[in-house]
């Protein structure tokens, strides 16, 4: 079975979102996610600085026989973007919890109340 | 009846298994108000009929003497091309999606990206797309997703691009709200006038389409421009001839940094005239844009024994799995015409392409000298051309170009049309395939034209 | 070995190469090519024979069995080629079509006639290089029919969850929100899923019928009148004409716009992914619309129409007339077939289909939709197998390959789970579909007692599996001397 930390929020789209202490949210795929993409290949980030909505599509990431666009959690601006990605996006096949994709600065943190909980999303991805 | 194999036994033990009455059995799921009857269509024709059928039609089209380019060219096609690709095992072959059935064709393509990505001085070619039209609207929609630093959707495109190309973009681009600006020319030189270029200066522009050689055959000053592309933030997206690319200087190497994408019309690389179809586009761009390149890719990898070998890769990008946000809908690449480019490209080489470059642009110089002594008849454009140009004379485009056919020659292709400011203007191209004698043909039979107008 | 690697420095095909001149090319030098592409320098042997052997390595209808679902890989007959590539049809410049080319415009607007007829429509243009671009067009003809209405909240286009890539990707092409309708279990697209999603926000629906699915949606008429009463319009696509080409027409079941592959049903060369041709149709409401160039006859001459003409045709898809090469091996094609041929396309890929089905089931594979009849093609899936056995649909195709028959296509439609779609064609004789039944037998069995063998295929070629995340990864793509 996947790995679920407990302490993280996830999105039905199969973000997870890490509150940190300076209001910013660190973002990426949960472990399901890159077991159901294969080999990831390619990771297409934001630019730093750009304005994003929750829900809104800001990344992709890529495998051999997907592609999947990953949608920001939280409202807010893009102030740091994970650019070792580039050269090993593997890293997100390795350890999904490690290998974060983007971090926003909130506009409003209560926006990750609407996110779910390990159970809840685990709930939900088994009946995906 | 054509190509169905089946003998009345077959169909009686097919139907047999299938404990089926008759064929008709296997379409009742269809409702009975949709079948329709007998359809109007001509009767079926036996081989030899047909053969005699298309001999005639064939015999109806009348061999003009060529002399007219505007994005279609007549180079000499050596018989070796044609005869490898008609072999059945390219010519029927599919798409190469199984990557161990298909070595061949995937090797072909690979050679063909490396040989465009060199003519062009890029970093990366895609595996051909449909023309060199479509390839520049590609181009177009690929410079407004990868150019992250740009908000407007505007693109700067010269009037001294093809007449046809720009109503192809705008057919094609229309309904993403891309915004086409057109940029004016030099109405003495030939070429986009600097001036123009210097009132979008500051402004947000997503790309500028550079033509090299440009619609009338006039060189452009590529290096200026694509400096200014860079210098405003917009993409350079260069749209070049590839047999010029074996004398002209290659778009990675315009400017202080180079084009960003290069597209073009790929018929001129041993694809016949064909009444204009099917060509095929070519796409190439540096490394950082790859991600966005239309169109298939074709990458050398290892099996599991470690031997090389070739598959269609990023495919993720592509319509059958990004479906609704695929980087187009583009499914197919002008296989057999890429087939046939490569080995045109490999018994030409380097040499043979730069001196059929040569030829042309000679032939070309040596036509326009024995026009313009014609009295009556005048060039339009001052700047240096290479292989096409432009002439104006008294009598009405119309009437030159009836005449010339009347005498057997295709003159060129008249601009009062696109361009109605430049008056009774031809554009005109002498390749390699055209003698001196053609073209002191060509030049006596306009001296007679012009002088009983 | 790639074809650089044969080269060597000053060889060259020599009796391509034009004498040296001697001339400067009287270019200002800052435009001038400073170094040489890098092309090989072979001669004319070695370049026929490297690409002669290349060819060697493909499988090839000419060669194999290619029962890949919804690609209809049928026999290109070599007259079709022979004909089309007469001098007098290979030399014939696009701009002078009208004036030296009379006899490829006849064949042009018989071929318009002619699938019109075929098809029900009131008026077909050739104008498009492929499948794809008439999609385009079909798309941009709806859009353009809306806007001439003034009704601008048409932005929603609909599409079965079953449709082939191109349709999603071509209505976002179109500047249109996708939409997707479900499918219900008989394969059919879900009626009351369809009246839930109809409104004033629906432009159309793109559809294909026989569907991707390989079964024939009995519901087209109610499907036609929902959509029709919504105000949207209906979109065809040609890619499965081959399994009612002659016995039912698009026009007849409602559709207002079609597209057709004639790299499909009307047999021209897939030439290794390319050149298509996709011709769309129209009914009398969309007819002011279609794509340019259309040809038309002025008593015994032939002309093409122009803007002027036709002012509110979406405009032109390509530089000149369309995919000539293509369309006139369509035409020889049309001209043997006839009627009756025509007719007897649609039977025979049904017989095959039907019958190859029989005997898949016969050997212990399971239909996607055993309750339907197959049309001219079907679905086995292998869910049970993956499953069981961890032997996956892909691990099949590619040990199909030892048996020398390329795959069926593989994981589409994406809504059955390890799926094979198979379509056999016309062409293909009884004893072709006994023996692929038997070879996928033999590969269910091998499956069942040493599925080993079918995740490590295809032994038999001239490369095994290849490593598709290294390609990706570490992108090769051009070949650099060192």
């Amino acid at each position: 079975m996947s790995r679920l930390p407990d302490d993280l929020k996830y999105a039905k789209t199969h973000e997870w979102a890490k509150p940190e202490e300076d209001g910013n949210v660190r973002v990426g795929i949960s472990d399901y996610a890159q077991e159901q993409l294969g080999d990831v290949v390619y990771v297409e980030l934001p630019d730093v600085g750009r304005r994003v909505k929750a829900g809104e599509a800001c990344a992709v990431v890529e495998s051999v026989k997907a592609a999947s666009d990953i949608y920001s959690p939280v409202s807010g601006e893009i102030v740091e973007v994970n650019g070792a990605l580039s050269d090993a996006p593997e890293a997100i096949n390795q350890n999904a919890y490690a290998a974060w994709l983007f971090c926003v600065k909130a506009d409003d943190l209560s926006e990750l109340n609407t996110l779910l909980d390990a159970e809840a999303y685990k709930a939900g991805a088994e009946t995906d | 009846m054509p190509f169905v194999p089946h003998t009345e036994d077959d169909i009686r033990e097919m139907l047999a298994t299938l404990g089926a009455a008759s064929i008709e059995a296997l379409f009742d799921e269809i409702p009975a108000e949709l079948r329709c009857g007998a359809l109007d269509l001509p009767p079926a024709l036996k081989e030899m009929a047909v053969a005699r059928l298309m001999h005639a039609r064939a015999g109806q089209n009348r061999p003009l003497l060529c002399f007219a380019g505007a994005g279609a060219y007549e180079h000499h096609i050596p018989a070796a091309v044609w005869a490898v690709v008609s072999r059945g095992e390219f010519y029927s072959a599919y798409t190469p999606y199984q990557a161990e059935a298909s070595q061949g064709t995937l090797q072909v393509l690979y050679e063909y990206q490396s040989m465009m990505a060199s003519l062009t001085a890029m970093d990366v070619s895609n595996a051909s797309l449909y023309d060199g039209a479509t390839s520049l609207a590609e181009a177009v929609l690929m410079a407004v997703r990868t150019n992250r630093k740009s908000h407007s959707r505007r693109i700067l495109m010269p009037k001294t691009v093809h007449p046809f190309y720009r109503r192809v973009v705008e057919t094609i681009v229309g309904s993403q709200a891309l915004e086409p600006i057109e940029l004016p020319y030099d109405a003495k030189i030939g070429r986009i006038d600097p001036a123009s270029l210097e009132l979008h200066s500051g402004t947000d522009i997503a790309a500028l389409v550079i033509p090299q050689v440009n619609f009338f055959g006039i060189l452009e000053a590529v290096d200026e421009l694509t400096d200014w592309a860079s210098a405003n933030g917009a993409v350079a997206i260069a749209l070049v001839n590839p047999i010029a690319l074996a004398l002209l200087k290659p778009p990675g190497e315009w400017g202080k940094s180079g084009a960003d994408i290069a597209c073009g019309e790929g018929q001129p690389l041993g694809i016949p005239l064909s009444g204009g179809g099917p060509y095929f586009g070519f796409l190439c761009c540096r490394k950082a844009h790859l991600h966005q390149l239309p169109g298939r890719l074709v990458g050398r990898t290892v099996d599991v024994d470690g031997k090389p070998g070739f598959t269609l890769t990023l495919q993720a990008r592509e319509q059958h799995i990004r479906r609704g946000r695929a980087t187009s809908n583009i499914c197919t690449n002008q296989g057999l015409m890429v087939t046939a480019a490569t080995i045109y490209m490999a018994l030409l080489g380097p040499e043979g392409l730069r001196r059929i470059a040569l030829q042309s642009h000679q032939n070309t110089l040596r036509l326009m000298d024995g026009l313009a002594a014609i009295d009556g008849v005048a060039r339009v454009f001052s700047g240096p051309f290479f292989h096409e140009a432009v002439f104006r004379t008294q009598r009405p485009a119309r009437e030159i170009m009836d005449g010339l056919s009347e005498r057997g020659i295709l003159g060129g292709y008249p601009l009062t049309r696109d361009y109605p400011e430049l008056g009774e203007a031809i554009l005109v191209c002498a390749t390699e395939t055209r003698t001196q004698e053609d073209i002191g043909a060509y030049v006596c039979e306009m001296a007679s034209l012009v002088s009983h107008g | 070995m790639l074809i650089f690697d044969r080269s060597r420095r000053g060889r060259a095909a020599y009796a391509q190469l034009l004498p040296e001149t001697g001339e400067s090319p009287a270019i200002p030098d800052h435009l001038l090519r400073k170094t040489p592409p890098a092309l090989p320098e072979v001669s004319e042997l070695d370049a026929v024979r490297h690409y002669t052997r290349l060819s060697q390595q493909n499988y090839s209808i000419d060669t194999q069995f290619y029962p890949l679902g919804s690609c209809t890989m049928k026999y290109n007959p070599k007259v079709c080629h022979n004909l089309a590539s007469l001098p007098g049809f290979l030399n014939i410049h696009p701009l002078g079509l009208e004036r030296a080319g009379q006899g490829i415009l006849a064949c042009l607007y018989e071929l318009q006639e002619i699938l019109g007829e075929i098809t029900g429509m009131a008026g077909v243009s050739l104008a498009c290089a492929a499948g794809a671009q008439g999609e385009f067009a079909g798309v941009a003809m709806i859009r353009a029919y809306h806007r001439l209405r003034d009704d601008l909240a048409r932005t929603e286009m609909l599409v079965p969850d079953a449709a082939h890539g191109t349709n999603p990707a071509s209505a976002s092409m179109g500047g249109f929100r996708v939409r997707e309708v479900a499918t219900d279990s008989d394969g059919n697209v879900d009626v009351a899923a369809l009246e839930q999603a109809v409104g004033p926000q629906t432009a159309g629906i793109m559809l294909t019928n026989p569907s991707t699915l390989g079964v024939f949606d009995q519901h087209i008429q109610a499907i036609a009148d929902i959509v029709h009463r919504a105000g949207g319009l209906l979109y065809y696509d040609g890619a499965n004409l081959n399994a009612i080409a002659g016995k039912v027409r698009p026009g007849d079941m409602g559709f207002d716009v079609i597209h057709l592959n004639l790299h499909k049903t009307f047999s021209t060369p897939h030439g290794g992914g390319g050149p298509g041709a996709g011709p769309v149709g129209v009914n009398d409401k969309l007819l002011p619309f279609l794509p340019l160039p259309i040809v038309v006859k002025d008593g015994s001459r032939y002309r093409m129409l122009t803007e002027t003409e036709r002012p509110h045709s979406i405009g032109h898809l390509v530089t000149f007339a369309g995919n000539i090469g293509v369309l006139l091996r369509a035409y020889v094609y049309v001209r043997m077939l006839g009627y009756e041929g025509l007719k007897r396309v649609a039977e025979f890929s049904t017989l095959n289909a039907n019958y190859l089905l029989k005997k898949l089931i016969e050997a212990g594979f399971e239909p996607a939709f055993p309750q339907r009849r197959a049309a001219h093609e079907f679905i086995i899936t292998l869910k049970r197998l993956a499953k069981e056995r961890h032997v996956t649909a892909l691990d099949f195709a590619k040990r199909l390959l030892d048996y020398g028959v390329h795959a069926p296509t593989v994981y589409f439609p994406l809504l059955i789970p390890e799926c094979l779609l198979i379509e056999p064609t016309e062409t293909e004789s009884k004893e072709t579909l006994d023996a692929f039944a038997q070879a996928m037998a033999a590969i269910l069995k091998e499956a069942e007692t040493a599925p080993d063998r079918l995740k490590s295929a295809p032994h038999s070629l001239p490369v095994r599996r290849l490593d598709e995340v290294r390609a990706a990864r570490q992108p090769d793509l051009a070949y650099k001397s060192e």
